[in-house]
C-alpha cells in the first residue's frame, strides 16, 4: 500500500494487504448479507479505491464505497449504518442489521405459516427415510389434480379461516399460487389479441423497400407498445387478519413469480415494501425474509398512515396509468379514519382501479360498520369478499377488463 | 483527495454548487471509469450535473432523452434512406457492388447520441436522461454498450470507441431498473439540498440575488417542502421563484407578503397545493423565515 508512510518490507506488505483483502471480503459478505448486490467487480474495484489512497480517511472511504456498493435508494440509506458497524465498531440502531436475528414478535400469521412449513419439511424428510412413502407429496400433488374436480371444488369452498388441517391449508396455499399463475397466462393471451398496427412507419417502410427499388410495396405498421397490466398488491398483516395472511401472502408470491409486473407491500402499523423479499423463488425462503420486515410496532392497523406513505414515497415509482390496487384488508381502523378516506382519494387519482378485498364481507351478519371502510369505500372500485378460493378465482374475469 | 476538493471548486466555478459526496461521486466516476447513476425526485438538479460536468472539462454534452419505445435507431445509428434512395436513383444503370458499397458508407450514416459519443476526439459527457422511461429491452441494450463501448453496424462492421465518454446515468424512479445496470454504475441518490447549500445555488445562479434574500427564499422553501404537498418545490422552481422575486424588486420578503404570496405560483404547480397554502398558511411560514 503505498500510502503507508513508513516504508515496510515486501513481506510485510504482503501481510497487510493479504489483511485487509480478508476485512474488504468479510465486508462484502455483510453487504451481500444486508441485501446489496455486490459481485466480484465491485471487490476489485473497492480495492482499487483503497489502493489509490482512499483509506487515509474514514469519511471518504465511506462515501466512496456508498456510491460504489448502493443500488438503490433503500441501499444507499442503510449504508452509513452497515459500514460504521462494520468498520468503526459502533452500534448499528436500525433493522438493516438484524437479518435472520429477529423474531418476527406480532405476526403470528406469519410464524404459524413458517412453523407450517418448518413441520411439511420434516415430515417429507421423515418420508426420504421410509422408502414405501418414497414421493407421497408429489403424489398427492398429482391426485388432487386428476380426480381433482370433486377435491378442488370442496376446498375452494371453504372459508379459509375454517381450514385448520396443515395438509388443507398447504393445498389452499398451492392452489393460491396456481391461481395466480393461470391468471397471468389468460390476461397476457387476451392482451397479443388485441394488438394491431394503426399508423404507417414512414422510415421503416423506405428502408424495407429498398430492395423494391424504393417502390413502397411492403408498408410497415407502427403499433402502440401495449403496456402490461400491473398488480399492486396491499396487504394487511395485522392480528385480526391473522387467518388469511397465509394464504394471501401464498397468492401474492404467486402473483410476484408470474406476472411481469407487480408489486407487494405489507401493512399493519407501518408499510413495508415486500416484492423483493417476495421473488424469492422458494416460498417458504421468502416467507423467512418476510418475516423480518413485518415486526410491527405495538397493536392495531393504521390503514391510513400506512396508504400515507404509500403515495408520498411508492406511488410514482409503483403505479402507471394501466395499474390496479389491490388492498386485502378488514378495514379495521385503529388510526384516524377522515385519513383514510383522504388518501384513498389521493390514490383513487393515480391509479385505474381500485380493489378491495375483504375476506369478512362473506361472513354472516357482516356490514361495513367500521368507520375505516365507511371512508374508504366511495373511493373503492370493486369491493368484493376473498375468503376462499372460489372469490378468489372470481377476480379473474374483472382484472381481464382492465 | 485533492482532487475532490478541486472537482468541487471547478464545479461552483460553472454555477453548480455540489456537495461533498457528489464530488467523491465523480472524482470516483474518473478512477474507476463507471457510469454515475443519478436518483431522485423530479427537478433537484440531476440534469444539471451532467451539464456543469460538461463545462467542467470544457466538453460537449451529448444528451440522450429516454422516451418509451426508444429504440436503436433512434438512440444509436440510422441508414439516411432517403439520400440512399436518391443515390441509387442517380447512379442507376452502374455495377451494382459499387453503388452497394457506396450508399452503405459513412457518409450516409446518420449519427444518433450513443454513436456519435464514442466517435468523439475529446471524450464528452454522454447524459442518458430518464432511462427509467425507456422500455427493458433498450435498458439490456445500454447494457452491453456501456461494458464494449463499440457498436457493431452490420453493413460497415465494428465501430470501437475513440474515447471513452463520462456517463451520466439519471432516474425519476418511475420504473425499477435492472440490477444489473444498477451494478454497473456507480451510484448516487441527490437530495433536495439544505438551506444553506440552497441559497448558494439561488446566489450563484440569479444575478441579483443577495446573500441575506437568497437565505430568505432558501428557508421559505424549506418550510413549503414540509408541508403536505402533491408536488414538492424542486430547485428549478426555486430557481424561478427567486428569479421572479428578484424581477419583481424584493429586497426583503417580510416587506412584501402579499407578492410572496402571488409568486408562490412559481413553486405549487396542481391546483390542489394550490389551495392548500393559503394566505394564512403563507404568513405562518413566511413568520418561521428569520
Amino acid at each position: 500500500m503505498s500510502c503507508c508512510g513508513t516504508n515496510p518490507g515486501y513481506d510485510e506488505i504482503d501481510e497487510v494487504s493479504r489483511l485487509v483483502a480478508a476485512k474488504l471480503a468479510a465486508f462484502l459478505k455483510t453487504l451481500r448479507d444486508s441485501g446489496f448486490a455486490v459481485g466480484l467487480h465491485e471487490g476489485r474495484d473497492a480495492a482499487a479505491l483503497m489502493a489509490a489512497g482512499y483509506v487515509e480517511k474514514s469519511g471518504l472511504l465511506r462515501s466512496a464505497f456508498k456510491h460504489l456498493f448502493s443500488a438503490r435508494k433503500s441501499d444507499w440509506e442503510k449504508f452509513d449504518g452497515i459500514f460504521d458497524a462494520f468498520w468503526l465498531g459502533k452500534r448499528v440502531k436500525s433493522r438493516s442489521m438484524t437479518m435472520g436475528s429477529a423474531k418476527p414478535a406480532n405476526s403470528p400469521s406469519l410464524k404459524s405459516l413458517q412453523d407450517n412449513k418448518a413441520e411439511r419439511t420434516g415430515s417429507e424428510a421423515a418420508t426420504d427415510q421410509i422408502p414405501s412413502a418414497d414421493d407421497a407429496p408429489q403424489d398427492r400433488a398429482g391426485e388432487g389434480r386428476m380426480e381433482g374436480a370433486s377435491r378442488a371444488d370442496n376446498l375452494a369452498e371453504i372459508d379459509f379461516r375454517n381450514m385448520a388441517d396443515p395438509e388443507q391449508i398447504e393445498q389452499a396455499h398451492a392452489v393460491a399460487a396456481r391461481l395466480a399463475k393461470t391468471m397471468r397466462t389468460r390476461l397476457t393471451r387476451r392482451d397479443l389479441a388485441r394488438r394491431r398496427g394503426y399508423r404507417l412507419d414512414l422510415r421503416r417502410t423506405i428502408h424495407n423497400n429498398i430492395s423494391h427499388g424504393g417502390v413502397p410495396i411492403s408498408l410497415i405498421k407502427r403499433q402502440r407498445k401495449e403496456k402490461p397490466l400491473r398488480l399492486v398488491m396491499l396487504l394487511d398483516a395485522s392480528g385480526s387478519m391473522s387467518m388469511y395472511t397465509g394464504v394471501f401472502l401464498r397468492f401474492i408470491h404467486g402473483v410476484l413469480d408470474e406476472f411481469r409486473e407487480a408489486e407487494a407491500f405489507l401493512f399493519h402499523t407501518r408499510l413495508a415494501y415486500v416484492s423483493d423479499a417476495m421473488k424469492e423463488k422458494d416460498p417458504a425462503r421468502a416467507l423467512d425474509r418476510l418475516s423480518i420486515m413485518a415486526q410491527g410496532a405495538g397493536g392495531g392497523t393504521r390503514i391510513g398512515e400506512s396508504l400515507q406513505t404509500f403515495n408520498r414515497w411508492h406511488a410514482a415509482r409503483v403505479i402507471h396509468s394501466r395499474s390496479c390496487v389491490m388492498i386485502v384488508s378488514d378495514g379495521y381502523e385503529t388510526g384516524d379514519a377522515a385519513l383514510l378516506g383522504r388518501e384513498m382519494a389521493a390514490l383513487g387519482r393515480r391509479c385505474r382501479r381500485i380493489v378491495w378485498l375483504n375476506p369478512m364481507l362473506a361472513w354472516e351478519g357482516y356490514a361495513p360498520e367500521a368507520a375505516g371502510i365507511k371512508a374508504a369505500l366511495p373511493h373503492v372500485d370493486l369491493y368484493a369478499p376473498a375468503n376462499t378460493l372460489k372469490s378468489l378465482t372470481a377476480l379473474e374475469p374483472y382484472l381481464a377488463k382492465l | 483527495m485533492k482532487d475532490r476538493e478541486e472537482i468541487a471548486q471547478r464545479l461552483a466555478a460553472c454555477g453548480y454548487i455540489a456537495d461533498g459526496e457528489l464530488a467523491t461521486a465523480i472524482s470516483l466516476m474518473q478512477l474507476l471509469r463507471r457510469p454515475l447513476l443519478l436518483e431522485g425526485e423530479a427537478g433537484v438538479g440531476k440534469t444539471e450535473v451532467a451539464k456543469a460536468l460538461a463545462a467542467v472539462h470544457g466538453t460537449e454534452l451529448i444528451r440522450l432523452q429516454c422516451y418509451e419505445g426508444l429504440d436503436q435507431s433512434a438512440a444509436l445509428y440510422e441508414w439516411n434512406y432517403q439520400r440512399q434512395l436518391l443515390a441509387i436513383q442517380a447512379h442507376r444503370g452502374e455495377d451494382a457492388d459499387a453503388i452497394e458499397d457506396q450508399i452503405f458508407s459513412e457518409k450516409y450514416l446518420l449519427e444518433r447520441p450513443l454513436l456519435a459519443a464514442i466517435r468523439r476526439n475529446k471524450p464528452p459527457v454522454l447524459l442518458i436522461d430518464e432511462i427509467d422511461r425507456a422500455d427493458d429491452e433498450f435498458e439490456a441494450f445500454l447494457l452491453e454498450l456501456l461494458s464494449d463501448f463499440q457498436v457493431s453496424i452490420p453493413e460497415l462492421g465494428t465501430i470501437s470507441a475513440i474515447t471513452i465518454p463520462h456517463v451520466i446515468l439519471t432516474s425519476n424512479g418511475t420504473r425499477e431498473l435492472s440490477d444489473a445496470l444498477r451494478r454497473r454504475c456507480l451510484y448516487h441518490y441527490v437530495d433536495y439540498p439544505d438551506v444553506d447549500r440552497e441559497a448558494r445555488i439561488i446566489m450563484a445562479r440569479i444575478v441579483g440575488a443577495g446573500a441575506s434574500l437568497s437565505l430568505q427564499i432558501a428557508r421559505m422553501v424549506e418550510n413549503i417542502r414540509k408541508e403536505e404537498l402533491r408536488k414538492v418545490p424542486g430547485v428549478a422552481e426555486t430557481l424561478d421563484w427567486a428569479a421572479a422575486l428578484v424581477g419583481i424588486g424584493v429586497r426583503d420578503l417580510h416587506d412584501s407578503p402579499e407578492t410572496v404570496h402571488e409568486t408562490l405560483m412559481c413553486l405549487l404547480k396542481t391546483h390542489e397545493d394550490k389551495s392548500r397554502v393559503t394566505r394564512e398558511v403563507t404568513e405562518r411560514l413566511l413568520g418561521k423565515v428569520a
